[in-house]
């Protein structure tokens, strides 16, 4: 049998495979997300896990209730978007950027910074922190984005579980802070609520790095630990998206794990900091 | 016993203890191993790669932290990186997450044996170390599902026994030998292939 090119490499050996083939386009076709390309581990198991919540038996059955049910289909997304962040996330990442990125995005008047796949936002409000411990905060305008509608909308309040501060903090001080953290929020017992000004400059927008268009043109892209889970060929058409978004001379920062090297993007960076996945876009 | 078995990956799994027990498993390996081998040791979020690179320098395989979406490799140890889980994708290239913890655990051991039991059937081998929680016994069950060869470390060899024990108990597991017993195993040239 031969199967369209992007299909070639993927298995279908058993009737679970074909089925979740089918389950990702029929989810494209009737409301326009397109898994088709993530990471298909990752959303197998994510599949597995929803299955187990609604109490079907096989991946049609699932089908079935997503197709016929858009409140199970955004439920699927939930399911697989996976919205796990901190607050100052590998404080030697933060370092870096300080360092090496922000010197040179002070020569700017202006600056626009995109944060695509952001989560609930706690990356957001630690590079604003930064910003703004930097001087650099009133004069740069913020995007945030993800796809998932609930925490884009989470994001926007700046509201967070207390539970964590104490982890934020210490992560704040290694990233090299300069004040101290808990002048950036108020406390009650469960919540930290961050200073609005901190968000007066960002704007918080639902855009799906798959199916959208170029966002804006920025001076600096932090896009970390959304590529993971995407195939390499996805991978590659996200970067190249990302790519027309920067200005010449423009950062890029990825995930940890995260790299240019199985992408054909590679040659048009310039490592900044190869360990912390930092890169400098080259002439056009 | 083990002729019926042709192995083409090796998945192991080890928390508590498992230091000390790779660092006696994987400089026993020959260099022609030719299997790849997929490794989750638990261990703290903040680790850095010390423990892939004292592997590496005692081990005749090259030993390396997983890179994001990299083929995978016969005669290679991958190691999964510390609070990522390590998915194998049947395209034969590996993928990272930080979906929430399974078991207390990212890494952890059953997200790395149910998604490489799922791609290499029959073809894979499963093997429990040593470890102090259940991490594993689901994944190896998984692997035994699908038709794998599944071992357990026996619980009196290991440094700590629960994560042995657990797994027993789940899986009725093919083979339950001491950690020298493994390496001799491994060693067979008939098991991999
Ligand atoms: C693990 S979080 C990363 C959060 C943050 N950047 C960090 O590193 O801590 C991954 C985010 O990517 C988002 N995401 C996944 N697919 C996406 C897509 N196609 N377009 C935009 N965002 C996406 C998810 O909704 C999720 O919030």
């Amino acid at each position: 049998m031969k199967l369209p090119v992007a299909m070639e490499h993927r298995d279908f050996s058993t009737i679970e495979n074909i089925e979740l083939e089918l389950l990702l386009q029929a989810v494209f076709l009737q409301y326009g997300y397109d898994f088709r390309n993530y990471s298909r581990a990752h959303v197998k198991r994510r599949v597995k896990h929803q299955m187990v919540q609604e109490g079907v038996k096989s991946i049609s059955e699932l089908q079935d209730k997503i197709l016929h049910d858009r409140n199970n289909f955004e439920r699927l997304v939930r399911t697989l978007s996976i919205n796990v962040t901190e607050m100052f996330r590998n404080p030697e990442f933060y370092r870096s950027v300080r360092e090496n990125v922000l010197p040179i995005l002070k020569t700017y008047p202006y600056l626009k910074i995109w944060h695509a796949g952001c989560a609930s936002g706690e990356e957001v409000y630690s590079f604003a922190i930064m910003l703004k411990e930097e001087g650099l905060l009133e004069r740069t305008q913020i995007y945030a984005t993800d796809f998932n509608p609930d925490v884009i909308q989470q994001a926007g309040k700046g509201i967070f579980s207390i539970r964590n501060i104490k982890e934020y903090t210490t992560n704040y001080q290694k990233a090299g802070g300069k004040e101290s953290f808990s002048d950036y929020y108020h406390a009650n017992d469960e919540l930290v609520i961050f200073d609005k000004n901190l968000k007066k400059n960002i704007v918080f927008a639902e855009h799906n790095l798959v199916t959208d268009g170029v966002f804006a043109e920025v001076n600096m892209i932090v896009c970390r630990n959304v590529l993971i889970y995407f195939n390499r060929n996805l991978q590659n058409e996200v970067l190249k998206l990302l790519h027309k978004s920067l200005i010449t001379g423009g950062f890029l920062a990825l995930g940890t794990k995260e790299s240019l090297m199985f992408s054909d993007e590679e040659k048009k960076y310039k490592t900044v900091d190869a360990k912390q996945k930092i890169f400098k876009k080259k002439h056009d | 016993m083990t002729e019926k078995w042709k192995i083409k990956a090796v998945v192991v799994g080890a928390s508590a203890g498992g230091l000390v027990a790779l660092k006696k498993l994987l400089p026993a390996l020959p260099a022609t191993f030719p299997c790849p081998v997929l490794i989750v040791q638990h261990m703290s979020p903040q680790s850095d790669n010390y423990m892939t690179r004292m592997f590496n320098n005692l081990s005749p395989l090259l030993v390396k932290e997983v890179d994001e979406k990299e083929v995978i490799l016969p005669g290679r140890v991958y190691i999964a990186p510390p609070d990522y889980h390590l998915l194998v994708e049947s395209d034969g290239t590996l993928s990272l997450s930080m979906e929430e913890k399974v078991n207390y655990s990212r890494p952890s051991i059953d997200v790395l044996f149910e998604t490489a039991a799922d791609v290499y059937g029959a073809h894979l081998m499963g093997i429990i170390l040593t470890g102090a929680n259940a991490d594993g016994a689901n994944g190896l069950f998984a692997v035994k599902r699908k038709g794998g060869l599944t071992v357990v470390q026996h619980p009196d060899d290991a440094e700590s026994p629960a994560m042995p024990r657990a797994a027993i108990e789940r899986v009725k597991p093919h083979k339950v030998l001491t950690l020298d017993e493994i390496i001799e195993l491994l060693s067979q040239s008939k098991v991999c292939l």
